[in-house]
């Protein structure tokens, strides 16, 4: 350990160690580096009064600025609807089946519809809208409980055997509790020949359980979402073994009451748009 | 500026130095973490929050188990488009009695907080078994194994005695009745009316479409409980938080 002492080439002070005769010189910080160090000490302070910090007895401190996260969004909410004010009114207040295609109106309805789409309907009716296994295609013209601009609006907002009392609601049995599995294998063949049938056992079998819902040409039956049985397009599948599950165990497809979460406009919209894919009656 | 020349002296003793930092720790800790457990508005009270029903919470232990919380959160924050794509804005009341928290950092996949009802029992059983079939474009794994995962919720009421004791009001009821709630919630045809009872607004049902109890079963609820308990119709946020 050396004295401190004035180093004459560079003009600064040694730290006083010496290793070997190698000496440390203490440089300052530059002073840009200090001040702005201290500017920042003094921006953390003003900006703890600024905004909410420092806690106190039964809260902390609100802020001068009177900021808050929950005004704030409310605010941006409000600021949003404004904007299309006149046209959600509009939307609000229509009549569905008479908005025309084309118009401003249905511009925007269905353009705010697939973003619902998208964001809510999407994970079981598909991004493009043309369903899964137990999910129903919206693309097609093909519907369980109607494909008028009022039906789809009922179902979105109302929803499929869900727990809500205003639900579409209808429950197929399980025939496997009555049926043997003779019988289910003759009615799986007759289901598959419909329209015509196979005719013999299984068309008995079918007129005396099935008809009642969905007719006796398997037509099906829109106030009870039952399905047509004789056209190309299944919900859950038409082959032996897939339709022998759904008549032994039945199908209980759910859908939620969108109604419950979305506002009016939001219900509208995505109806608008789900009618304007291509099926809509 | 003769005080700013004596930092030496704590950069010369180790020992000093490390005591010194302790101290500024504790005082930071105690200013920004302490008062959190006694300032009333910390945790604004809400209707409708109870603690988790044993099911739930046995499928809250599969979520924390299977990592879920590495790709979904469980928090929407305040704002507008968070609020339009999941609801309202989050609460600190809805996770006070998570322990951990699930908020999660990190969205690889959607957050979850308001999952509750979004889909049916049976979209999620489809999920979870390949969510690639409902979800082309999903990265999700398959967790198809939740179906063979038999449980009977035979450690359910230590569980809830341990959530107890960090601090979640169970009842003596509640713990005594844990494993027979634990089964009769996912027991559609049974008397679940005092699953209800004590659990206010619990999802009841056949969750996974099986006749045994699985891990599906308690995941599927809990995932049917997440968001709903509080009722935002009724609810009138405080505008100075």
């Amino acid at each position: 350990m050396s004295e401190k002492r004035l180093d004459e080439e560079t003009g600064q002070y040694t730290t006083g160690h010496s290793y070997d005769g190698i000496e440390e010189l203490n440089t300052p910080l530059p002073r840009w580096w200090l001040w702005t160090f201290y500017a920042t000490i003094i921006w953390g302070l003003a900006y703890t009064i600024a905004y909410p910090a420092w806690p106190m007895v039964s809260g902390a401190t609100a802020g001068v600025l009177g900021w808050s996260t929950r005004a704030n969004v409310a605010e941006d909410i409000v600021e949003h609807e404004a904007q299309n004010a006149a046209l959600v009114q509009e939307l609000v207040g229509a009549e569905l089946a008479s908005v025309e295609p084309g118009s401003d109106l249905h511009r925007y309805a269905t353009a705010r519809g697939g973003a619902v789409f998208r964001a809510q309907c999407s994970q079981c009716h598909g991004s493009g809208a043309a369903g899964a296994m137990g999910y129903p295609n919206l693309l097609d013209n093909d519907w369980l409980w109607g494909g008028t601009i009022d039906d789809i609006a009922y179902t979105v907002a109302h929803g499929i055997r869900n727990e809500t009392s205003d639900a579409r609601y209808s429950e197929m049995p399980a025939f496997g509790e009555v049926l043997s599995s003779g019988e289910i294998a003759a009615l799986v063949a007759h289901v598959q020949a419909l329209p015509q049938g196979a005719g013999g056992e299984g068309e008995t079998l079918f007129l005396d359980n099935c008809a009642a819902c969905h007719g006796e040409q398997g037509e099906g039956m829109r106030d009870l979402g039952a399905p047509n049985l004789g056209d190309a397009i299944w919900l859950y599948g038409g082959d032996d073994a897939t339709l022998t599950e759904t008549i032994a165990n039945a199908r209980f497809g759910v859908m939620p009451a969108w109604g419950q979460r979305l506002s009016e406009a939001d219900v509208r919209a995505v109806s608008l748009y789900v009618h304007s894919l291509g099926g809509g009656e | 500026m003769a005080l700013m020349e004596k930092h030496a002296i704590l950069e010369k003793s180790p020992t000093l130095l490390l005591v010194s930092s302790l101290l500024v720790v504790t005082v930071g800790g105690i200013v920004e973490i302490a008062p959190l457990f006694w300032l009333e508005n910390t945790i604004e009270e809400v209707d409708g929050m109870r603690p988790y029903s044993p099911l739930e919470l046995a499928g809250r232990e599969v979520y924390i188990r299977e990592g879920c919380y590495v790709c979904h959160s469980q928090m929407i924050r305040p704002m507008r488009d968070e609020v339009e794509r999941y609801g309202h804005y989050s609460l600190a009341a809805e996770s006070m009695y998570d322990h951990p928290f699930q908020w999660g950092s990190k969205r690889t996949g959607p957050d979850l907080a308001r999952v509750g009802g979004r889909y049916s029992d049976a979209w999620h059983v489809d999920h979870f078994t390949d969510p690639q079939s409902v979800v082309p474009e999903s990265v999700m794994p398959k967790y198809a194994f939740l179906l063979d995962a038999q449980i009977d919720g035979e450690y359910i009421a230590d569980l809830m005695s341990t959530h107890r004791f960090v601090g979640v009001p169970y009842s003596d009821e509640q713990i005594e009745l844990a494993r027979a709630d634990f089964h009769a919630q996912a027991d559609a045809d049974g008397d679940y009316g005092e699953v209800e009872d004590r659990y206010p607004g619990a999802p009841v049902g056949n969750f996974d479409g099986q006749p045994q109890l699985t891990e599906m079963d308690a995941l599927i609820a809990y995932m049917q409980v997440l968001g709903t308990m509080v009722d935002f119709s009724t609810f009138t946020p405080d505008a100075s938080r």
